[in-house]
C-alpha cells in the first residue's frame, strides 16, 4: 500500500496525493453527478417513447452541452466506483475499520449498496435493450424474494405490458428517493468523525474534472438501440463497474445470486470483529485538573469528548467528558490539554485529560531519561508516532527518541522543556505526513500548537530554529535518515545562543 | 514548483483512471444469448377454480344465519393447482404444477419461466388445466410459429376470454 502511495505521491506531491482524498474525492465526485444529472434530467423525458430518444437528441444534436453533461454523469458514477473501492481498500489496510472505527466502516456498506443501485436505476431510465437486459434482470432477481405475489417480470413481457407512469416512478427513484438515502447515509458514514475531509483539494478536484471532460470527449456516452420488448438483445456493451451481477444472474440460480449480494455484506460488514482489535485504555478525565477550557473537545478526531455543566464546587463552568466508544486511544487531547505541561513540579505530574497506558507523567520521565543518557557534542530530541516511520534505528547516544501513538499527542510545551533542560541543541518532529495521519489530525495540531496558530501554543521565547518538523512516511525512511543529518549539521554549526543554553538550565517551572 | 516529471506522472495516472472508466463503463461486450437462438417466455396469471364443490344453501339453512351472511351457494377458499404443459414440435419443453399464491391457497396461480430454444419453425401444443375436479385439460391451442434469432415468443393465458395468447 506503502508503495502505490509512493508513486502516487512522486506525481502528486504529498499536498495533492489522492490516495489521501479518496473519501473526499468519492463526494466530489458526487457533485459531478448531481450537476451533471440535473442538466441531463431538465432535457430528459420520461414516458415510453420519449426516454431513449430525449437522450439520443442530447448525444447527437446538443453534442458540446448535453452530450457532455451526460457523459460527465456517467464517468463520474463509474469513476466513484474506483474510488469507493480504493478508499475502503486503504482504510482496510491502513487497520482503520476496527476498533471503535467499526463505525464508519458499518456504515459505509449500506451507502456502497446504494450507490449501486443508483447506478442501476439510472441505466433503466435510458430505456435501450441494456436497460431492457437489465430491467428483465433485475425483476427475475427481486422475484426471488418473497415480496411480490405477480412476478415483476411480467412487466416486461410485452410492450404493452409497459406505459408511462413507470419511468415517472424509475425517475422518482432515481432522482430522488436512493440520492435522499444516500445524502442521509454519507452523514451517518461520517457522523463520528470530526472536521472531515469531505472537499479534496483544488488541483486534484480540477485535475479530476478536466480528465473526466476529456473522456467525455474523446469517448462520449452513448446509448444502445431503442428497447424492444419482442426481441432478446443479443450482446449488450455492460457497464461493469454497476451491472456486473446481471451476467453471473444469467448463470448461477437467483438463490446463489442473493446469498453472494448477501453473503458478502454481512461478511464485510462483521469484518472490523475478525479479530477483535485490542485497543489501549481510553482516555481518561481528571476532574481536578480540568478548567473546561474545551481544547480537547475541539481537537478530538473522533468526536469523543463532551463538555458538561460542572455539577462540583469548581470555579470553572464545565468538564470534558470522553465517550468511551468513540475514543480511539490516539492521545490527541492529552497534548492539547493546557495543564500538561512538564514545567509543573507536581509529581506524579496529573493532567486535565490522560491516557492510562501512555500517560503525560510517563512522557516526562521518558524524556528526562532519553535526554540524560545523551552523550554526544551535538545533541537532538526526535519526537515521533507509531504509525509512520520507523525511529528505533536513529536511537543512538547523540540522538534521543520517543515515539508516541500519535505526535498530536506531544504538548508544544514540551519541546520547550527538552530544550530548557539544556542538554538537547534541538527538536526534531516526525510522525504522519500531512492528510495522512493514523489519528485524521494530530500532526496538523502539532504543527499548529508550534506555529502559534493554536491553543496551547509553543511559547514564544523558544528559538525556532533549533525546532525543526520534518514528517515522513515509511516510503520516506530513507530521506528522513537524511534530514535527521540534516539538522544535526545544521544544529552543528548553529551556535549563537549556546551561552543561554547554559544560563536556562536551572529554570524548571513555569506553571 | 511543479516539476516536468511530475506532469508527466499525473497526466499518466489521470489517463490510466480515465482508460479504466472509460473501459468498463462498456466494455467487454456480454453476450445475453447465444445468435441463434431465440427465447420462449411461459408466463401467465390466473385464477383457477375452486379446490372443492360449492354447496348450494337451503331456505332453511339460509334462515338459520345471521341477515348479512345468507349466501345462497358457498364455495371453499382453496383453489385449485394450474397444470401446465408447452410442448415444442412433439418435444415436451415444460410441464409444472402451479400452486395458487396467498396462505390458504386462494388467490391466482403465477408463473415466468424461461426457456432458449434455437431459431426455427415449430409446431407448439399448450395444454393448461385448472380445476382438480374435472379430468382432462380445460383449456388447449396450438400453433405453428416461427422464430427468428433473438425473438421472444411470450405464452400467457387471458383469463377474460378463456384462451391462450401468444406474442
Ligand atoms: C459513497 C461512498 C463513500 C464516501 C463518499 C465516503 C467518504 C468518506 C469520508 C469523506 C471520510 C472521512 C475521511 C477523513 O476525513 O478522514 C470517510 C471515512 C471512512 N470511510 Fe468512507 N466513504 C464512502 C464509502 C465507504 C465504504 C464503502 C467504506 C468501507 C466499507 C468506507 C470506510 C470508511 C472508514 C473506515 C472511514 C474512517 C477512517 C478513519 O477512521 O479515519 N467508506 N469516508
Amino acid at each position: 500500500m506503502s508503495t502505490i502511495e509512493g508513486w502516487f505521491g512522486r506525481a502528486f506531491g504529498k499536498e495533492l496525493n489522492p490516495m489521501y482524498y479518496l473519501g473526499a474525492l468519492t463526494v466530489y465526485l458526487f457533485y459531478i453527478v448531481l450537476v451533471s444529472g440535473i442538466y441531463v434530467f431538465v432535457l430528459y423525458e420520461s414516458s415510453i417513447f420519449g426516454a431513449w430518444s430525449s437522450l439520443e437528441y442530447m448525444s447527437n444534436e446538443l453534442r458540446w452541452s448535453a452530450g457532455i453533461m451526460r457523459s460527465l454523469h456517467r464517468y463520474a458514477s463509474d469513476a466513484a466506483i474506483i474510488t469507493i473501492f480504493a478508499h475502503m481498500f486503504r482504510e482496510f489496510m491502513r487497520d482503520r475499520f476496527r476498533g471503535v472505527r467499526w463505525y464508519s466502516w458499518f456504515t459505509g456498506i449500506p451507502v456502497l449498496w446504494m450507490t449501486a443501485l443508483l447506478g442501476i436505476s439510472g441505466y433503466w431510465l435510458v430505456w435501450d435493450t441494456m436497460a431492457q437486459y437489465i430491467a428483465i434482470a433485475s425483476s427475475e432477481m427481486m422475484d426471488w424474494l418473497p415480496i411480490f405475489t405477480e412476478p415483476m417480470a411480467r412487466n416486461f413481457l410485452t410492450s404493452e405490458d409497459m406505459n408511462d407512469r413507470f419511468f415517472t416512478l424509475i425517475a422518482f427513484i432515481h432522482v430522488i428517493g436512493i440520492p435522499i438515502f444516500l445524502v442521509f447515509g454519507v452523514w451517518i458514514h461520517l457522523f463520528r468523525i470530526s472536521r472531515s475531509t469531505i472537499n479534496p483539494p483544488r488541483g486534484l478536484a480540477i485535475g479530476t474534472l478536466l480528465a473526466l471532460v476529456v473522456l467525455s470527449i474523446v469517448y462520449p456516452a452513448v446509448s444502445h438501440e431503442q428497447a424492444n420488448l419482442d426481441t432478446i438483445p443479443a450482446s449488450v456493451n455492460l457497464d461493469w463497474f454497476y451491472l456486473n451481477i446481471f451476467p453471473l444472474a444469467d448463470s448461477w440460480s437467483m438463490g446463489a445470486i442473493w446469498a453472494l449480494v448477501w453473503g458478502v455484506s454481512v461478511f464485510l460488514m462483521i469484518l472490523p470483529w475478525f479479530p477483535i482489535k485490542k485497543q489501549p485504555p481510553v482516555a481518561v478525565v481528571f476532574p481536578e485538573e480540568c478548567n473546561g477550557c474545551g481544547q480537547c473537545e475541539d481537537d478530538c478526531p473522533y468526536s469523543a469528548i463532551e463538555m458538561v455543566k460542572r455539577e462540583d464546587d469548581s470555579p470553572y463552568d464545565e468538564v470534558a467528558v470522553v465517550q468511551a466508544d468513540h475514543c480511539v486511544s490516539c492521545g490527541i487531547c492529552a497534548g492539547s490539554c493546557p495543564s500538561s505541561t512538564p514545567f509543573r513540579k507536581m509529581d506524579p505530574l496529573v493532567t486535565g485529560i490522560d491516557m492510562p497506558d501512555d500517560s503525560i507523567h510517563a512522557l516526562r520521565n521518558d524524556t528526562n531519561t532519553v535526554l540524560e543518557n545523551l552523550s554526544e557534542d551535538t545533541r537532538m530530541i526526535v519526537y515521533g508516532c507509531a504509525h509512520a516511520a520507523n525511529l528505533d534505528q536513529y536511537n543512538n547516544s547523540g540522538t534521543a527518541v520517543i515515539t508516541l501513538p500519535c505526535t498530536g499527542m506531544l504538548p508544544a510545551s514540551f519541546i520547550d522543556y527538552s530544550l530548557r533542560r539544556g542538554n538537547v541543541d534541538g527538536v526534531f518532529i516526525t510522525g504522519c505526513v500531512d492528510n495522512n495521519c493514523h489519528f485524521r489530525h494530530g500532526n496538523n495540531w502539532l504543527d499548529e500548537r508550534i506555529d502559534h496558530e493554536r491553543k496551547p501554543a509553543l511559547r514564544s521565547r523558544v528559538d525556532r530554529n533549533r525546532v525543526h518538523i520534518f514528517r515522513a512516511e515509511t516510503s520516506d525512511q530513507k530521506k528522513l535518515g537524511g534530514a535527521l543529518d540534516e539538522f544535526r549539521s545544521y544544529l552543528e554549526g548553529y551556535k549563537p545562543d549556546t551561552v543561554e543554553k547554559e544560563e536556562t538550565k536551572e529554570v524548571e517551572n513555569h506553571d | 514548483m511543479i516539476k516536468a516529471t511530475q506532469i508527466i506522472g499525473q497526466s499518466v495516472f489521470y489517463g490510466l483512471f480515465i482508460a479504466a472508466t472509460g473501459y468498463l463503463s462498456a466494455s467487454p461486450a456480454y453476450q445475453v444469448i447465444e445468435p441463434d437462438m431465440a427465447l420462449v417466455k411461459i408466463s401467465m396469471a390466473h385464477t383457477s377454480k375452486p379446490a372443492g364443490k360449492c354447496i348450494t344453501q337451503t331456505p332453511e339453512q339460509l334462515e338459520k344465519l345471521p341477515p348479512n351472511m345468507r349466501l345462497p351457494v358457498v364455495c371453499p377458499r382453496e383453489r385449485s393447482p394450474l397444470y401446465l404443459e408447452v410442448e415444442l414440435d412433439g418435444k415436451m419443453i415444460y410441464q409444472e404444477s402451479i400452486l395458487p399464491a396467498g396462505i390458504n391457497h386462494d388467490s391466482a396461480c403465477y408463473n415466468y419461466h424461461k426457456i432458449k430454444v434455437p431459431a426455427g419453425s415449430y409446431n407448439l401444443k399448450t395444454r393448461m388445466r385448472d380445476s382438480i375436479l374435472t379430468e382432462g385439460f380445460d383449456y388447449t391451442a396450438e400453433r405453428n410459429v416461427e422464430l427468428a434469432a433473438s425473438d421472444i415468443l411470450v405464452i400467457d393465458f387471458d383469463s377474460k376470454h378463456q384462451e391462450f395468447i401468444f406474442e
